[in-house]
C-alpha cells in the first residue's frame, strides 16, 4: 500500500521559466487581509499558499514566486514551506478531494473495508485522481472525530461512521 | 446529574441539538463574567494567582501546571510584545476533545483567550487551528467578530485602556505542529521544525517574544477559575484524585457508544468505558486501551479501576495524554494496531534528526513484516531496541519517545503475538530452504 502522495521535485533552477503568473484581485485582497493578522507579514505564508489553493485547487510552481514578493520572503524558503505541508498540494487534483482517515480509532472501526471500497468504487488508489477528474484520494491522519469511525472528509464535510454500502449516496452529492 | 456551570464548566453551555450560543446566548448563562471580574477586579498577577491556586495542570498531554508556565512570562510595563498562543492543532490520533469546545462553545473559546491574555499582558492571541477544523474556524471567526464589535476584544477593552486582538491562525496539515516550538514555527510561516529548547517560550518565541502555548480545554477552564476561585476547582474532582478540575475524558474503538463527556478529573477508565460509553461492542471483551492518545502506552483490563489522572496512569507505566482512551478488542490484532500506530508517526516524523525519521520507518518494515506472517528471528529485538534508540533525550524532540510508547508496551504485554508472526515466517523460511 502507497501511504505517500508524490511531490514534484523542486525545480528552482525551473521557477524563472514558468509562464506568466498573475494573482487575481480577489486573491491578492484575501491574502493582503490575512497579513493584517501578523506583525511579520511572513506569517501568512501558508495561509497565502490556502488562498491560492482556494481559487485554483492547487498551487502551481509558477505562484511561489508571485506569493513570495507579496509576502516579503523569497521563493526558496516558500517553496520550502509549501512542500512541507501536507495540505498545500502542489499538483492538479480533482474537484472533489476524497481524504480517509487512516488512523488508530478508524484502523479498529473499519478503515480498512471503507479504504479497499473506496478503491474500489473510485477505481483509483491513495495519491490518485479520477480519469473524470471528479476525485482525488488521500490518506489523512486522525480527523478529531474518532467516536464516529470510520471517518472521511470530502472537501469540508465531514462524515462520520461511513458504511462502505452508503459511499454510493455520499459520493453521489459531489458531481 | 444536572449539569449547570458549577459541575461542568466546560460544557454547560452545549447543546449540540441547538448549536453553538451566541454573544447574548453566551452572555445569558453567565458568560464574560470571567472576563469583567478579571479586568475590573483583578490584577493580571492576582488572575495568576488564581489559576496557581487553583493547580490547573495542561490539558495538552503532558500535564504541565499552567500557573508555573505563566509566571516565567516577563510582566511588567517594560515587558513589550508578548503573545498567547492556543494549540488547537488536535491530531494525536484518538483525540476529539478540542473540537468539541471550539465547535460548539466558541464564545467560552474566545473568554479564555482574553482573561489570559490579560493574565500574562499579551497584546496579541493566535488560535492555532488545525486546517481541518472547518466548522471550529466558522464559529470562533463568528464569536470573535461578536466579541470584537461588543468592545470585549480590540482598543481599550472594557475601559480598561488594555488593548488586544485574537485571530484564529489554520493550519494546512502535519501532526507536528501540535508540538509548540513546532508550532511556533509554522505559525510564523516556516516549515513546522520544533526548536532546541532552552529557551523555552515563555522567554523566546513567536518572534523571540515572550509567548505562552496552551492547550484549547485548559484555557477554556481559566474564565471559570477567575469567577469560583481556586478552591472550587480543586473541589470538582470530588476527591476521586489530587488534582482538581473537570476533563473531557472519551472512548473511540469498538465501543457501543463512543463519546466525548465532562467528568471529575480522576473518573475511572471502568466508568468511562462501561457506564458513558455503554461497554464494548458485541459483547466482546476488552484487550488493551490506550489512556490517551497514541503516543501513550498500552494499559490492560487490570488498569481499568485507576483513576485516570497523570500521576496514577504514570506509575502504572503509561501516560494519561489527552485522556481520551481507544480500547482495542479480544479479537483485534496488537500488532496491525501498532503498525497503523508506527504508520502514523512515521508519515509524520518533521525529518529533522536522523533516528526518528530512518528508525520510524524501519519499524514499520519490521511490524508489517510480523504482521504479514513473514517476520525473522531477531525482529522483536531489533524493535525493543529501537524503542532505546528512539528514546526520551535520544531525538530533537518528543515525537520520537512518543511513537515508542505503544510499541514498548504492545511487546510487553504481547510478546506472543509478535512472535506468531515470527514462528510462521521461520517456518516458510524452513520450507523454502
Ligand atoms: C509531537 C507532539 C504533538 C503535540 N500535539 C499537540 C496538540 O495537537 N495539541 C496540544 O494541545 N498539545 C500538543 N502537544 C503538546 C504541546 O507541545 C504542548 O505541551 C501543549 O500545547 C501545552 O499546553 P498545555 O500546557 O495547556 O497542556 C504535542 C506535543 C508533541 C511532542
Ligand atoms: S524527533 Fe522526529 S519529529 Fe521530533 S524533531 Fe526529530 S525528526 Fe522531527
Ligand atoms: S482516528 Fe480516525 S478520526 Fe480519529
Amino acid at each position: 500500500m502507497s501511504n505517500t502522495t508524490a511531490q514534484p521535485v523542486i525545480k528552482l533552477a525551473d521557477l524563472g521559466k514558468a509562464p506568466p503568473f498573475a494573482l487575481s484581485d480577489q486573491e491578492r485582497h484575501e491574502i493582503i487581509d490575512e497579513m493584517h493578522h501578523y506583525p511579520d507579514p511572513r506569517a501568512a505564508s501558508i495561509g497565502a499558499l490556502k488562498i491560492v489553493q482556494k481559487h485554483r485547487g492547487w498551487v502551481p510552481d509558477a505562484a511561489i514566486p508571485v506569493v513570495a514578493k507579496m509576502i516579503g520572503t523569497d521563493a526558496a524558503d516558500l517553496e520550502g514551506v509549501a512542500t512541507f505541508y501536507s495540505l498545500i498540494f502542489r499538483q492538479p487534483v480533482g474537484r472533489h478531494v476524497v481524504t480517509v482517515c487512516d488512523s488508530i480509532s478508524c484502523h479498529l472501526t473499519g478503515y480498512d473495508e471503507l479504504r479497499v471500497a473506496l478503491e474500489a468504487k473510485l477505481g483509483i488508489r491513495f495519491g490518485q485522481t479520477t480519469p473524470d477528474q471528479r476525485f482525488t484520494l488521500l490518506p489523512i491522519c486522525c480527523l478529531g472525530a474518532c467516536d464516529r469511525g470510520p471517518t472521511m472528509m470530502i472537501d469540508e464535510d465531514l462524515h462520520g461512521d461511513v458504511d462502505p454500502a452508503g459511499l454510493d449516496k455520499i459520493l453521489g452529492a459531489y458531481s | 446529574m444536572k449539569i449547570s456551570a458549577e459541575t461542568h464548566p466546560l460544557t454547560h453551555t452545549i447543546d449540540a441539538k441547538r448549536g453553538p450560543l451566541d454573544l447574548k446566548g453566551y452572555e445569558k448563562v453567565g458568560g464574560y463574567e470571567g472576563l469583567r471580574k478579571a479586568i475590573k477586579e483583578l490584577q493580571p498577577l492576582e488572575v495568576q494567582q488564581r489559576v496557581k491556586d487553583a493547580n490547573l495542570r495542561g490539558r495538552g498531554g503532558a500535564g504541565f501546571p499552567t500557573g508555573i508556565k505563566w509566571s516565567l512570562v516577563p510582566m511588567g510595563p517594560d515587558a513589550g510584545a508578548k503573545y498567547l498562543v492556543c494549540n488547537a492543532d488536535e491530531m494525536e490520533p484518538g483525540t476529539f476533545k478540542d473540537r468539541l469546545l471550539m465547535e460548539e462553545a466558541p464564545h467560552l473559546m474566545v473568554e479564555a483567550m482574553i482573561v489570559a491574555a490579560y493574565a500574562i499582558g499579551a497584546c496579541t492571541g493566535y488560535i492555532f487551528l488545525r486546517g481541518e477544523y472547518v466548522v471550529s474556524a466558522n464559529n470562533l471567526n463568528k464569536a470573535l467578530a461578536e466579541a470584537r464589535a461588543a468592545g470585549l476584544l480590540g482598543k481599550n477593552i472594557l475601559g480598561s485602556g488594555w488593548d488586544y486582538d485574537c485571530f484564529v491562525h489554520t493550519g494546512a496539515g502535519r501532526y507536528i505542529c501540535g508540538e509548540e516550538t513546532a508550532l511556533i514555527n509554522s505559525l510564523e510561516g516556516r516549515r513546522a521544525n520544533p526548536r532546541a529548547k532552552p529557551p523555552f517560550p515563555q522567554i523566546s518565541g513567536l518572534w523571540g517574544r515572550p509567548t505562552v502555548v496552551n492547550n484549547v480545554e485548559t484555557l477554556c477552564n481559566i474564565p471559570s477559575i477567575v469567577v469560583n476561585g481556586g478552591d472550587w476547582f480543586k473541589g470538582l474532582s470530588q476527591g476521586k484524585t489530587k488534582d482538581g478540575g473537570t476533563k473531557l475524558y472519551g472512548c473511540s474503538g469498538r465501543a457501543n457508544k463512543p463519546g466525548c463527556w465532562e467528568l471529575p478529573f480522576g473518573t475511572t477508565t471502568r466508568e468511562i468505558l462501561e457506564v458513558h460509553a455503554g461497554g464494548m461492542k458485541g459483547g466482546k471483551k476488552l484487550k488493551a486501551w490506550l489512556p490517551g492518545g497514541a503516543s501513550t502506552d498500552f494499559l490492560l483490563p487490570e488498569h481499568l479501576d485507576l483513576p485516570m489522572d497523570f500521576d496514577t496512569i504514570s506509575k502504572a507505566g503509561s501516560r494519561m495524554g489527552t485522556g481520551l482512551i481507544t480500547v482495542v478488542a479480544e479479537d483485534q490484532s496488537m500488532v496491525s494496531a501498532v503498525r497503523n500506530l508506527e504508520e502514523f508517526f512515521s508519515r509524520e516524523s518533521c525529518g529533522w534528526c536522523t533516528p526518528c525519521r530512518d528508525g520510524l520507518p524501519w519499524s514499520v518494515r519490521l511490524l508489517r513484516a510480523i504482521e504479514n506472517g513473514e517476520g525473522k528471528p531477531g525482529d522483536i529485538e531489533k524493535l525493543m531496541t529501537l524503542t532505546k534508540q528512539l528514546g526520551p533525550g535520544r531525538t530533537f524532540c518528543a515525537h520520537a519517545p512518543g511513537a515508542m510508547e505503544p510499541l514498548q508496551s504492545a511487546i510487553k504485554y504481547f510478546r506472543g503475538e509478535f512472535e506468531a508472526g515470527i514462528r510462521a515466517g521461520a517456518a516458510t523460511a524452513a520450507v523454502q530452504a
